[in-house]
């Protein structure tokens, strides 16, 4: 191929990788609520690492949208991989990882305040959705220090392990090969060398592209074993216009995975909102986690969920079967054992020692300098982002209790209000005026004077 | 005895460190169990009584305090029993792991390393430190070494200074922007370390050189462990590692023990340790 192509280094889980992205499509996955077509964040990838000891398997979903031609990559690696350390698999499973770690909407219904308590709870569950991606020809050179250390054609990636001595030559070898490098790209890569870093450059090979059927990338993966437990973002946050969002998937034995060099913060969960952001789950949930970074000086990674993978609950989605797993890297669980379909609200009986923990990370160069370095924890407590509704009780109940349970209403809505403004940075007013619309008032029943409770019958008669 | 207790800067530590906690608290800057802190406290105090009577002295109960606050700021369970293990780790260790007249490991340092190494239900959180209270730690630290200048507080400024040193030095032979250094020294938890933990006069060499050494020592075994072997706990195996190697130094630049509200050994100075009096701050060498 030419060189004239504009070749664009983009990030497969830009957050590893992307040193340009100058293609007109902006990286896209994370993930939608409610309706599936609800993009939430933007600029933002997917990343699942399974951590045990030294071995990790890093699974980067290739959310590249653009033509084929211009899709390449560039991921710092440890050590120099070999063709059967480097797979790819399917969206699906991330896909199916993102929804059953996803923050969660869930309702309940007051009961009869005459008559006893039943509850029903609904999850709403976000979906995910993926896009993209395309390559082009690269050619090797020898003369500046960067050592084509193999080749291999994976999946539809051609994958080459280079070796450099020198970030001048690197980069002069990337840009003879058509890459776009923005300014900086230089000292990080000097950097990256001198730690011994190795680098994997991946672009599609169009002939297996097309042979795949698909009108996507699929996810690439690498397994190694490294005592570095980081994931690279320097090279992403160069020419990054704005913030990127990264979501990051921990699949653990021991426990709950944090990082050492930024804060670890868990976002406020299980509080009670106005039942009308059920129709816009999306939008608080952007607002509310903006308005965390920003509380947080825009310098801390945060929780979503972190939980034992044999169960849930509520389900957002089911469980990863243990393929699922064995496909993401988890490789001390058996293959082909349960199938999808059931949704565990227990732990299961035959515990398959897998702990997840979702991270999400809003980042740019100022605030996250250096690569995120990870550490797994020994805590299996559980956490999840969980929202809830409460609906009011509204048929017609006629007695004592019901009398203090609407009285007792607008209190209650005053306190939904207050948390969802405190949350979401909203407007107080608005959100009231919202809640009025949707059937929350404010206004304090109307009540017989105490005279007419004491003496009401009577005074009818007299 | 007002003054001994101001000289004692045990008071001052843990005035600070409860200052500390309570900042971290209720800025909801680390989530710590009001009966994890409890459970702590009685396990450091418990131990120390005991221990205290099986050698028949007056218990004291500064030191198992100033151990229990820096356990509960640095170590993290689900469970409330891997911390009270650690703090009677670390008190019992003061009693029961002695060389000559002096104990071997620093107290809250040996409870942490033996619950993170040997057992899998308790973990350090080096990040988990907001901005706020880093300041608050390193505020409390530059207190202490004010006003105690006169006691052996060099050991946190020289244990900063070679670890800093090695942070910078590393970013400039990276030539990585300055930002990653700063991002690596803004940690709460090396804070608390420097000033609260390795500090310790009763587990540090006496004379000046070997303090020095001490602490430069544990400061480039932490930053190898960390930065070259990704161990992200090597802040306190490093410490530990240097208090099993601390006879040699003791024995290379001897010097008479340190009691609490002495002052300091000036450089090279080896001068006849003083007949204690009955009014000693701290004539028992178990704390």
């Amino acid at each position: 191929m030419s060189r004239s192509l504009k070749k664009t280094l983009f990030a497969a889980a830009s957050a590893i990788t992307a040193v340009t992205l100058t293609g007109g499509a902006v990286a896209f996955c994370g993930f939608y609520v409610g309706k599936a077509d609800t993009k939430l964040f933007n600029k933002a990838s997917k990343v699942a690492i399974m951590r045990d000891g030294n071995r990790t398997v890093m699974t980067m979903a290739n959310d590249f949208q653009g033509e084929l031609t211009e899709f390449a990559t560039v991921i710092p690696v440890p050590v120099v991989l070999q063709e059967e350390q480097i797979h790819v698999t399917e969206n699906a499973i991330l896909d199916h990882l993102d929804a059953y770690t996803a923050p969660r909407l869930v309702e309940y219904f007051d009961e009869d305040p005459c008559v006893m308590y039943q509850r029903r709870e609904m999850a709403m569950m976000p979906q995910a959705a993926m896009t993209l991606g395309s390559a082009d020809k690269m050619r090797k050179k020898d003369s500046l220090g960067v050592t084509v250390e193999a080749e291999y054609t994976v999946g539809e990636y051609d994958i080459q392990i280079l070796l450099a001595d020198q970030s001048d030559g690197l980069a002069t070898w990337l840009k003879q090969n058509g890459y776009k490098l923005p300014d900086g790209t230089e000292k990080v890569l000097a950097s990256y060398i001198k730690q011994g870093t190795k680098f994997f450059v991946a672009k599609v090979n169009l002939e297996e592209q097309t042979a795949t059927g698909l009108k996507y990338l699929r996810p690439l993966q690498i397994a190694f074993e490294s005592p570095k437990f980081m994931l690279p973002i320097r090279l992403g946050t160069l020419n990054a216009d704005g913030k990127q969002e990264l979501f990051a998937f921990m699949l653990t034995r021991t426990g709950r995975v944090e990082t050492t060099n930024y804060r670890t913060v868990k976002l406020p969960t299980g509080v009670d909102i106005p039942v009308y952001v059920k129709n816009d789950f999306g939008s608080f949930y952007k607002s509310m986690f903006e308005q965390q970074v920003e509380k947080e000086n825009e310098r801390a990674v945060f929780l979503e969920y972190a939980w034992d993978m044999n169960w849930c609950d509520p389900c957002a989605a089911d469980p990863l079967s243990q393929d699922e797993l064995r496909e993401l890297g988890v490789y001390w669980v058996g293959g082909g054992g349960d199938k999808p379909g059931i949704l565990p609200r227990r732990p299961m009986p035959q515990a398959r020692d897998v702990y997840v923990t979702r991270l999400h990370i809003s980042y740019d160069a100022d605030h996250f300098p250096e690569d995120l370095m990870f550490k797994e924890t020994n805590d299996r407590s559980n956490y999840q982002g969980r929202y809830v509704l409460r609906h009011a009780y509204k048929g017609d109940a006629q007695c004592d209790a019901a009398e203090q349970y609407r009285a007792s209403l607008p209190k209650r809505f005053e306190s939904e209000a207050q948390t969802l403004a405190n949350l979401t940075g909203w407007d107080i007013d608005d959100i009231r005026d919202d809640m009025n619309e949707t059937g929350q008032s404010f206004e304090e029943p109307k009540k017989d004077s105490w005279w007419k409770r004491l003496w009401g019958n009577d005074a009818k008669e007299g | 005895m007002a003054l001994s207790m101001i000289k004692d800067p045990r008071i001052y530590q843990i005035v600070t460190l409860s200052g500390l906690l309570a900042f971290g608290w209720t800025a909801h800057a680390f989530e710590i169990d009001p009966i994890q802190f409890a459970a702590i406290v009685l396990a450091s105090c418990s131990t120390q009584w005991l221990g205290s009577i099986l050698i028949a002295t007056r218990p004291d109960f500064k030191s198992p305090l100033i151990t229990a606050l820096s356990l509960t700021l640095l170590l993290r369970a689900d469970a409330v029993w891997p911390l009270a293990a650690a703090a009677a780790i670390a008190i019992g260790s003061k009693f029961a792991l002695r060389l000559g007249d002096k104990h071997i490991f620093n107290p809250a340092n040996i409870g942490i390393v033996a619950m993170v190494l040997f057992t899998d239900a308790a973990w350090t959180t080096p990040g988990q430190w907001g901005t706020a209270v880093w300041f608050a730690a390193l505020l409390a630290g530059a207190g202490l070494f004010v006003t105690y200048r006169s006691a052996r507080f060099d050991v946190p400024l020289v244990f900063l200074g070679v670890y800093a040193a090695l942070v910078f030095g590393r970013a400039l032979w990276l030539g990585d922007p300055l930002a990653i250094p700063l991002l690596r020294l803004e940690n709460g938890a090396l804070i608390i370390f420097a000033f609260f933990m390795i500090s310790d006069p009763k587990t540090s060499p006496d004379g000046a050189i070997a303090r020095a050494a001490f602490a430069g020592g544990a400061a480039l075994l932490a930053y190898l462990m960390i930065f070259n072997f990704y161990i992200a706990d090597g802040l306190f195996y490093a410490l530990a590692i240097m208090c099993l190697v601390r006879p040699l130094l003791e024995w290379a630049d001897p010097a008479p023990h340190y009691r609490w509200g002495d002052p300091v050994a000036p450089l090279r100075g080896i001068r006849k340790q003083k007949p204690l009096t009955k009014n000693s701050v701290h004539p028992v060498p178990a704390e």
